[in-house]
């Protein structure tokens, strides 16, 4: 905790003194997400491990056949990563108490990194909370696969023609835009996942917390990591414990890269200034043009010979 | 070559041939002046060519079939991993090892400098290069790479880093086309387009340094997209950019050190008197450059490690391959730099420049693919096309590069160059003149008559 703070300090201070224009631009980093934005909270404490939201999300993503059928429990043996071809995974983690499970997919950041780090613009965070991904534009960089501090986006790499990045889009084009919750929170059996206002989720994670405060970690995974995440989560067990990343600190990823977006105007403001400054500084009264060397030494070449 | 030259077999070195009598055509340009049978008896002489002749018939089938059968293919297609060898070795690496073209041109350009003169289109060139391959290996690694224009023109993300890497590098690609082309000029006879470029160098030398500034940075920047991942050692939220624009400064003037001691090796018939004669003190001036250059990277990372109190890495694993590489690339380059410039050992230098080189590339390679997802426990080792695919495009490289100095007077200086210039400008200076029907000063006719020739040679050679 205590590095993380001073990591922060020197962070803010870094980006304070450092230049003028650099405080402009952290003006800008403090996005809360949407008023309207929509989220899920996800209660670990209830999972029961039954893969029921991984076959809807299949399903309703048209996804292909898994050779693993979803009511098959042998995959929790090794940890999963959602790719191309399964958008949401759970994971099981051993503990005293018994197995916890964790699902894994998109959690729709309020910042983005995968949208600040996609130099076409091929993502939106669209006003009901959704990140969501236009693969006509994508050029398949993947430099937003680097970015996400989650490790969510998949890539086809099987696709020569039109391989694109897939990942969970909190079933948007189908479900979330007229209202609807994502097919995983319907069809989940144990009512793990809520879907509502994230606003709303937060005051609800808060409320069982206080409730029960035995049952769970005090703290919701989400809230504030990297900026705020639309997918919340309530632990039994720390965070760190059950595959959650604790170092990720509260500012979203662009801000790491502002101090150098900061530095790009006065880059190319100063340095023509300055260099063409030196040049007439450092090269007195020769006219430029005729004292090249390629030219000049042929020249004086030529010279030697005529002699 | 070597032998060719000492039976009196003339070498292209300028437009014409038997002593000015009569011009070279392009064919026997791009042979060198040989005959066709003494130019493929000399390529299948070279034992080189026959090591490139193999890599090629392994690797040109597999690029291929990266392109017929996706990046699955060649690759791990792996997610946690989702950038390999094409960008770790291929872009991060080739990219410091460029920035010669910037630093070259703003020391004789900007500050005058035009004792650096005779090595001056050799950091160009290498510039130049080492930029178009980084570009191939990008566009080998790109999962759509025919889109690649897609950020200038269809859609625009101008708020991420890779958006202003995607236009600068652009931009100064054709900044550099512009300046090497001085010598391909030169070369194919078209001394307008060579005045025209000699105009404008100063501006191009400048967007030369602001572009490599911040794509060099920005190429550091891209790592600060993910904290998480590469490891503190090799990250820095405020140094990134600065370590990575700082050490391409040694990283690009000891690449010029390392290919020119290969050049005067391998290809000493090429090198020009002026070349040849300077080499030795040149390659001192530039160690000295690459020492600042080194003493200011080490600094700033030893400043990094401090600001941001990451020296207990240090006792890890990780920490000893972070020693290892500060040890081999920076600390020892720096120290036999400092040996070597002072007792004048030009070997010492050489083999140092190699050494930072090594360094560079090694911290490109560390902090895009060694130390990335350090938190992961499994580390990624790249599929073996994809190493056949890297050794290819650097083959190909390697192959173009000796192609352009073989021919163009980049490492030897072009014999006739002023006459030709001076042979236009009779020429062209009444005809324009009397376009425009202003009083033409006698003088001028005058100079037009005593070059008649010159002029009548010019107009053969716009048929060329």
């Amino acid at each position: 905790m205590k590095r993380r703070d001073f990591l922060k300090g020197c962070m803010i201070c870094g980006a304070a003194s450092s230049l003028g224009i650099s405080k402009k631009a952290w003006g800008s980093g403090s996005f809360e997400g949407y008023p309207e934005g929509m989220g899920v909270l996800v209660d670990l404490t209830r999972c029961i491990g039954c893969r029921s939201c991984e076959a809807a999300c299949n399903k309703e993503q048209q996804l292909p056949e898994p050779k693993v059928p979803f009511d098959d429990q042998s995959v929790f043996e090794e940890k999963r990563r959602p790719t191309e071809a399964a958008y949401t995974v759970v994971n099981r983690y051993e503990q005293s108490g018994g197995p916890v499970y964790r699902k894994v997919q998109c959690n729709h950041c309020n910042e983005p990194a995968c949208l600040t780090s996609c130099f076409v613009n091929a993502y939106t965070k669209t006003k009901e909370g959704a990140v969501v991904y236009n693969s006509k534009v994508c050029v398949g960089c993947r430099n937003c696969m680097i970015a996400c501090p989650f490790n969510v986006p998949g890539y086809s790499y099987s696709s020569a023609t039109n391989p694109v990045i897939k990942k969970c889009i909190f079933c948007y084009d189908t479900r979330l835009k007229y209202g609807k919750p994502p097919a995983c929170v319907e069809i989940c059996p144990q009512e793990v996942l809520t879907f509502g206002h994230r606003n709303d989720l937060i005051k609800i994670g808060h409320e069982r917390i206080r409730e029960t405060p035995d049952k769970y970690v005090d703290h919701i995974y989400g809230e504030k990591e990297v900026g705020g995440t639309g997918w919340l989560y309530l632990s039994s067990v720390p965070f760190d414990k059950v595959g959650f990343d604790n170092t990720l600190g509260n500012e979203p990823i662009i801000s790491n890269v502002k101090e150098f977006l900061g530095t790009v105007p006065m880059v190319l403001s100063i340095w023509p200034a300055l260099f063409t400054g030196f040049h007439l500084l450092s090269t007195r009264q020769k006219g430029h043009g005729d004292d090249h060397g390629h030219d000049a030494h042929s020249k004086s070449e030529q010279e030697g010979a005529k002699k | 070559m070597k032998t060719f030259k000492a039976k009196g077999v003339e070498i292209v070195d300028s437009l014409y041939k038997d002593n000015g009598k009569k011009k070279w055509n392009l064919m026997e340009k791009l042979l060198l002046g040989l005959t066709p049978q003494q130019y493929i008896a000399q390529a299948l002489r070279n034992p080189f060519n026959w090591l490139l002749a193999v890599i090629f018939a392994i690797g040109i089938p597999i690029i291929l079939g990266r392109f017929i059968f996706g990046l699955g293919w060649v690759t791990h297609s792996s997610c946690d991993y989702p950038w390999g060898m094409f960008l770790g070795f291929g872009l991060f690496a080739m990219v410091p090892l460029s920035s010669s073209g910037f630093q070259l041109g703003t020391t004789c350009e900007v500050f005058g400098r035009h004792d650096f003169e005779p090595i001056e289109r050799l950091g160009l060139l290498n510039g130049l290069l080492g930029y178009l391959f980084a570009v191939i290996y990008l566009l080998v690694d790109l999962g759509q790479p025919w889109r690649l224009p897609y950020p200038m023109v269809v859609s625009f993300g101008p708020a991420a880093v890779l958006f202003l890497v995607a236009w600068h590098v652009a931009t100064y690609l054709s900044v550099q086309v512009a300046e090497v082309s001085v010598a391909f000029f030169e070369w194919i006879g078209f001394p307008m387009g060579k005045r025209g470029v000699r105009k404008i160098t100063l501006g191009l030398t400048v967007a030369g340094i602001i572009l490599s500034t911040l794509h060099q940075g920005a190429l550091g920047a891209l790592f600060t997209y993910a904290p998480g991942k590469v490891h503190p050692l090799w990250y820095s939220a405020s140094f990134q950019w600065l370590h990575f624009f700082v050490s391409s400064l040694p990283g690009g003037l000891c690449m010029v050190i390392a290919v020119s001691t290969i050049a005067r090796k391998t290809m000493a018939w090429r090198c020009g008197e002026e070349f040849k004669d300077n080499l030795d003190k040149l390659t001192i001036a530039l160690a000295k450059g690459a020492s600042m250059g080194l003493a200011t990277y080490l600094t700033i990372k030893l400043i990094a490690m401090a600001h941001d109190n990451k020296w207990e890495y240090l006792a890890t694993g990780w920490g000893q391959w972070y020693m290892f590489e500060i040890f081999f690339g920076v600390i020892l380059p720096l120290g036999l730099f400092a040996y070597a410039i002072r007792n004048e050992k030009v070997g010492i230098i050489r083999f140092s420049a190699f050494l930072t080189v090594f360094g560079v590339v090694l911290n490109r390679v560390n902090t895009a693919m060694i130390t990335f997802n350090w938190k992961l426990a499994e580390r990624e080792i790249p599929h073996w096309r994809e190493a056949v695919i890297s050794v290819t495009i650097f083959a190909i490289y390697i192959v173009v590069y000796r192609f352009i100095l073989y021919r163009l007077p980049i490492l030897y200086l072009w014999k006739t160059a002023d006459e030709t210039v001076e042979a236009t400008e009779g020429a062209r200076v009444p005809k324009k003149a009397i376009l425009e029907e202003e009083p033409v000063p006698v003088g001028t006719y005058r100079t037009r008559e005593e070059r008649i020739i010159p002029a009548a040679s010019f107009s053969s050679l716009e048929k060329n």
